[in-house]
């Protein structure tokens, strides 16, 4: 019998609590050396790392209750056995969600243009595009929809995640009814909006504005897909960590198979978007739409360019490819991994050419964010572990779960 | 053309099949095959069949449509008749990869159709003998191969004890041979009692 309650154990205490204490010390001396310096530069490269690491990490926590909301409108069963990880993955949301709003409103009201440089009130006079899209991009309807769009994730989440602790008791089959119905509602509610934030219209605000001249209508796309390849490895890992914790007891390599797929065709499906993207602009060759890929191909960024394609498309691709490496705990850990660094630097290079322009670093900062994030990631998802029970027992799919065979 | 020995039990009930397959693969009978009306999941891992390699011949499969498709392109914009397009370099390797990406795919697709058609030996107008008339309908059936040691009558006992319907024993064709079944009578009406 496995066990039923997570508890979260020393080791992982003491991980969590090493990366968190790295990360805090670079957020302070990033704020003391980086944010107050003199050097425009040095505050650019400041709020633009921020804003990648809190964006990145925001869309995939988020994405996890995309997928749980996905998978019960298609009235899917085979998540069962491991739907509570999703759901506690989720539940950093909101605290992401609050941090991200913090760093909004530090480059909102900081006037970091060297961020967004539509912020720069007399420049936009001047400029006939940039004025021409001021009615969408000005900081009173940016920072409205983020609040909405934010506060909307969090609460339509947190009710998801609530409905879920219904599946702890028993039910009679009118409530199960019921419950699945309660439960589609609140998914679908989710879904569309999810589709008219992060599926459009957030990814334009957020990312897309740092380069406020230029536009692709496969940028949020684009962005979703990034940011669900990544959730669907965070879940991976801890779907793999809980097993070898001997938690999660109807959790085979059946399951695991069906996320590695999840990884597979959704790393094929960014590089189609990345594609996409690319190919059109390259053929057509205007100058205003090669502004983008110019500095990222030819210039300093070229090596983590194509490093990105690497990572997350040709290794993926490659490694994932076979039905046992799939089902291997080792492979697949390995790959989550690799896929959640190779996106992370994908976001780095949607973010960094139109900031710090041929000036990035990728140095103690950098990487002492992605410590800080990682940390808190480990410390609220482990808390949102242990607070229900591992498996929803009574849930009336729990059965498709437990026999599911692909 | 060679007949073959075949003892037949056919079950009702995927529930009872599994249970039945177990026991009869521990027992040492050799299975010619098991006959479903619609996929069972696990049947082949409980028959201890191996994992097929039709994955491997997909994607060498892939690779050819890949290799082909790249370095035709590349004889053709490069080579043979080089042609200025938009100011494009002649090797534009991100516009070919619509039609690479098609070839690789349409390649290890009907190359991978093809395969499996070869295996179990599918073709138009290739008959093979039918076991029994309800497996393509709502009948499981088991066919087990007939060894020079076998036993029939201790096989047909272990059939019946594990829950089959009926059983039965048969001569058979074990290929393939071109033609009509009502040509082929004594293959396929009468099913040789014994």
């Amino acid at each position: 019998m496995s066990k039923q309650q997570f508890e979260i154990s020393a080791g992982y205490k003491k991980w969590t609590n090493a990366l968190l204490g790295v990360g805090i010390l670079t957020l302070v001396l990033g704020f003391i050396f980086l944010a107050t310096s003199k050097d425009e530069l040095n505050q650019t490269r400041f709020w633009a790392v921020l804003l990648q690491n809190s964006v990145f990490f925001l869309l995939v926590v988020n994405a996890s209750m995309f997928f749980i909301c996905a998978t019960t409108l298609a009235m899917g069963g085979w998540q069962m056995a491991f739907r509570r990880v999703p759901e506690a993955i989720s539940s950093v949301v909101p605290v992401f969600a609050v941090l991200a709003l913090l760093v909004f409103l530090g480059i909102i009201f900081g006037h970091q243009h060297g961020i967004y440089h539509w912020l720069d009130k007399e420049h936009v006079e001047h400029d006939p595009i940039l004025k021409g899209k001021s009615p969408f991009l000005n900081p009173t309807f940016f920072l409205t929809w983020t609040i909405i769009s934010l506060f909307m994730w969090s609460w339509v989440g947190a009710k998801m995640r609530k409905l879920s602790s219904k599946a702890d008791e028993k039910m009679d089959k009118e409530q199960s009814k019921k419950f699945i119905w309660t439960n589609t509602v609140w998914a679908s509610i989710f879904i569309v909006f999810f589709a008219l934030t992060v599926g459009s219209t957030i990814p334009w605000l957020w990312l897309m504005s740092i380069d406020a001249h230029w536009f692709s209508t496969m940028y949020s796309w684009y962005t979703l897909i990034s940011s669900f390849v990544a959730g669907m490895s965070l879940v991976a890992i801890y779907v793999i960590y809980l097993k070898n914790q001997d938690y999660l007891e109807y959790v085979t390599e059946e399951h695991l198979h069906d996320i590695g797929k999840f990884m597979f065709a959704f790393s094929v499906f960014w590089t189609y978007l990345w594609y996409s993207q690319f190919m059109l602009i390259w053929y057509a060759n205007i100058p205003e739409e090669t502004i983008y890929f110019k500095p990222r191909m030819q210039g300093v960024y070229r090596g983590i360019f194509f490093l990105n394609l690497i990572t997350n498309f040709a290794v993926p691709f490659l490694l994932l490819m076979r039905r046992g490496s799939k089902r291997n705990f080792t492979t697949v850990t390995f790959l989550a991994v690799l896929i959640i660094l190779g996106h992370w630097v994908d976001f780095y290079q949607m973010v960094m050419p139109g900031t710090v322009h041929e000036h990035y670093t990728l140095g103690w900062f950098e990487f002492g964010i992605l410590a800080l994030y990682a940390g808190l990631i480990m410390f609220f998802v482990g808390r949102g572990l242990a607070k229900k029970p591992l498996v929803a027992k009574y849930h009336p799919f729990i059965k498709e779960s437990t026999i599911h065979h692909t | 053309m060679a007949l073959k020995k075949f003892v037949v039990g056919c079950f009702e009930d995927e529930k009872v099949l599994f249970p039945a397959v177990a026991k009869v693969r521990k027992a040492g009978y050799k299975f010619h095959d098991i006959y479903t009306p619609f996929p069972v999941h696990g049947l082949d891992s409980a028959m201890g069949l191996r994992e097929t390699s039709i994955h491997t011949a997909g994607f060498l499969y892939g690779l050819i449509g890949t290799t082909t498709a790249v370095t035709f392109m590349t004889w053709v914009f490069t080579k043979d008749w080089p042609v200025n397009i938009g100011g494009k370099p002649n090797f534009a390797l991100p516009a070919w990869i619509p039609i690479t990406f098609e070839l690789t795919v349409l390649c290890a697709a009907v190359g991978m159709v093809l395969t499996f058609c070869y295996i179990c030996q599918l073709a138009p107008f290739v008959k093979k003998h039918t076991f029994h008339a309800r497996a393509t309908d709502d009948l499981f059936v088991m066919v087990i191969e007939c060894g020079e040691k076998t036993n029939e009558d201790e096989l047909k006992a272990l059939l019946t004890s594990v829950g089959a319907q009926e059983v039965n024993t048969q001569i058979a064709e074990e290929g393939w041979w071109i033609g009509r079944y009502d040509q082929e009578q004594a293959l396929y009406k009468e099913p040789n009692i014994a």
